[in-house]
């Protein structure tokens, strides 16, 4: 067949393939809203988690705090916020109720805190921010310059606003759901309608069906790149992104066509339609788990994250957050490519032993 | 007339079932050729090996002068086929499921009108093919099969779960394929159809062929009986005994039924008896001819 035929038939397959994909609402749900839904809410719920200022009630005078100079009041400000209370024992109830991080009195040269354990992490800074603050008002009652100074700077690139996680893991989940099920489903409806066989009467090779499958769900797998990169840098979920984000690109391909290949295993395993999705979400969602695409996995015991090691979507989620949030350089992403491709290879292979032209 | 599709000795057994069992037959240049039979004949998959999807596990089959089988892609672009069930890419038109076939056949996108106004379905053109009734689906169906205009079209029991106004209108447009010159192969459980539109029908049962012919050279072979039927009111069965020719008699007190072998000596007696109101003349069919061949009645 002519070259201009042979790319009629590509070009006309691909764009059957693609209709087919954005028709159908529940495929483009779990690719592009599911994950574009996370983002958004985990982006703004835990937005602020330098968390905010925890207020602090301040029972009777304290005048280790009143007498400050305008200067260190405004600094002290910035890190609790203290509210004017009326009685201890009102102010204690507050605490306990989780209303109030903590309550401070004064009793002679004492400074007392009141805290509740009920919440760890209030009551650890409420505690730390007064006793530097007694530290300090200490050095300042003696005269003497302090010898030391404590400067304290973040690890990571910018701030530690969980966007910076999430929005890799989810760009990583939304191509790895559109890519499994994506090929898996072709695969299946195309031999359950006979579409399959129907092709095999076509002049139509087999590489030309595969290549417009691969091309297709590449071209979905940037397209949903680029809006999960667009959403998460607006202003309201503001993710950072670090110098070498671009290799997310390279990173992506070859992240889809290690997911493709799952899809034709998949594809080729199921006969049905019931059985095909099923597969794929039993792969798919303890894989996201696994993986850290949904929560750090760093936190998780070391046997989970051994099983991780063998999961493809590791590899992405660890790629995107090495070069989008950790300022890693382009090389970074070079042996989460290299295992992709293998595993896309290997996978792939074994698709094949499995596939049918026809469900009977 | 030259043979388009021939097919020799060709077997196929699926583990110990014997699917099809050493069939022979020929099929002419621009012929209407039926296969006929009930489900399970394995009319499906002696048509499937007609059309090269299928290996025989003996025997062969030509088209064109090609051998069909493995794959051959001298016939793709001169066979046209329709599997059973319909075969379309999810969530697109009628007119986009044409335009994609057709693109890998490498047609001038103009056939997709001229296909659309022969199958009757201009008007659904924007209509996506899950959304189609199923005679439509059958039409857009066999559009699609033709959408590259083969010379041979195979189509495998297109009218299956049709309704009766439905079916008439596939058989006006498998009719018209056929008036254009195209060989046309089908498939069908339903002795009108064959009947009806085919120049030769092959009787298939249990993977054999047992008869080969034109619907009437079968029906007439059989020495069949013809069946007549006038208004009980007008003639008692007592006295449709009495006319010549006459063989048997019944009724049901509503109609009287005779059967004979000499119809015209007995219209002629009827008309004169002035008994022909309610008048019914029924020839053999070709379930008289399946009934005769396998010793029970035709269930499709």
């Amino acid at each position: 067949m002519s070259q201009q035929g042979k790319s009629r038939g590509f070009t006309s397959l691909s764009t059957a393939m693609f209709k087919s994909f954005y028709r159908d609402w529940l495929s483009v749900g779990f690719s592009v809203f599911f994950p574009l839904f996370f983002i958004i809410i985990f982006g703004t719920v835990f937005s602020g988690s330098s968390p905010s200022a925890p207020t602090v009630i301040q029972v009777g005078p304290v005048p280790v705090i009143d007498q400050l100079p305008a200067e260190a009041k405004a600094a002290l400000d910035e890190a609790v916020h203290i509210e004017p209370g009326t009685t201890l024992d009102a102010a204690l109830a507050q605490v306990q109720k989780g209303d109030a991080g903590g309550a401070i009195e004064q009793q002679g040269n004492t400074l007392i805190v009141h805290y509740s354990s009920a919440d760890q992490v209030t009551a650890a800074t409420v505690q730390g921010i007064f006793n530097a603050f007694v530290n300090e008002a200490n050095i300042a009652a003696s005269g003497v310059p302090p010898t030391y100074a404590l400067q304290s700077e973040q690890v990571e690139d910018q701030s530690l606003k969980p966007i910076q996680f999430i929005a890799p893991g989810m760009i990583a989940y939304g191509i790895a759901v559109g890519a499994v099920f994506g090929a898996a489903m072709t695969l299946i409806t195309w031999r359950q309608k006979q579409l399959l066989r129907r092709l095999r009467l076509a002049p139509v090779s087999t590489g030309t069906i595969v290549t417009s499958r691969v091309v297709v769900s590449l071209a979905v797998a940037l397209v949903q790149l680029a809006l999960f990169i667009g959403i998460s840098i607006l202003p309201f979920l503001g993710l950072k992104l670090s110098g070498a984000w671009y290799m997310a690109v390279p990173l992506v391909i070859a992240g889809t066509l290690a997911f493709l290949a799952i899809g034709l295993f998949v594809g080729a395993v199921a006969k049905t339609q019931e059985g095909g999705s099923g597969l794929a979400n039993l792969i798919t969602l303890p894989m996201a788990f696994l993986s850290g695409a949904f929560i750090p996995i760093e936190s998780a015991p070391v046997w989970l994250s051994t099983i991780g090691k063998f999961l493809p979507l590791t590899y992405l989620v660890e790629g995107l957050k090495d070069v989008m949030v950790r300022g890693e350089g382009p090389q970074a992403a070079l042996l989460p490519i290299g295992i992709l491709l293998a595993f896309a290879v290997v996978v792939t292979f074994i698709a094949t032993r499995f596939f049918r032209w026809d469900s009977a | 007339m030259a043979e388009t599709i021939i097919a020799r000795e060709v077997v196929k057994r699926y583990g110990s079932v014997v699917a099809v069992d050493g069939v022979s037959l020929s099929v002419g240049d621009g012929e209407f050729f039926g296969i006929l039979g009930p489900n399970g004949a394995g009319k499906t998959t002696l048509v499937e090996m007609m059309e090269g999807l299928r290996e025989p596990d003996a025997g062969s089959v030509t088209v064109l002068g090609e051998p069909v089988w493995p794959r051959n892609t001298k016939l793709l672009h001169r066979v046209g086929v329709q599997l059973q069930g319909t075969s379309f890419f999810e969530r697109l038109t009628a007119r986009e499921q044409l335009a994609t076939f057709g693109a890998v056949y490498g047609t001038p996108a103009s056939r997709i009108d001229e296909m659309l106004d022969l199958v009757g379905l201009t008007d659904k053109a924007s209509t996506r093919a899950e959304k189609l009734s199923g005679g439509q689906a059958q039409r857009l169906s066999i559009a699609c099969a033709l959408v590259h205009d083969p010379d041979v079209v195979f189509l495998d029991e297109p009218s299956a779960a049709l309704d009766p106004q439905a079916r008439r209108n596939l058989w006006d447009v498998l009719r018209a394929i056929n008036e254009r010159g195209k060989t046309v192969v089908l498939t069908t459980h339903y002795m009108d159809e064959a009947e009806l539109l085919c120049d030769r029908v092959a009787i298939m049962d249990a993977g054999t062929i047992l008869q080969l012919g034109p619907p009437a050279e079968l029906v007439r072979g059989l020495g069949a009986p013809v069946r007549i039927a006038v208004d009980a009111a007008a003639l008692g069965q007592d006295r449709a005994g009495e006319i010549e020719g006459v063989e048997t008699v019944s009724g049901d007190g509503v109609s009287t039924v005779m059967t004979t072998r000499r119809p015209a000596p007995v219209l002629q007696a009827l008309a004169g008896m002035d008994a022909l109101a309610g008048l019914q003349v029924r020839g053999a069919t070709l379930e008289d001819v399946f009934l005769q061949l396998t010793g029970r009645e035709y269930r499709a």
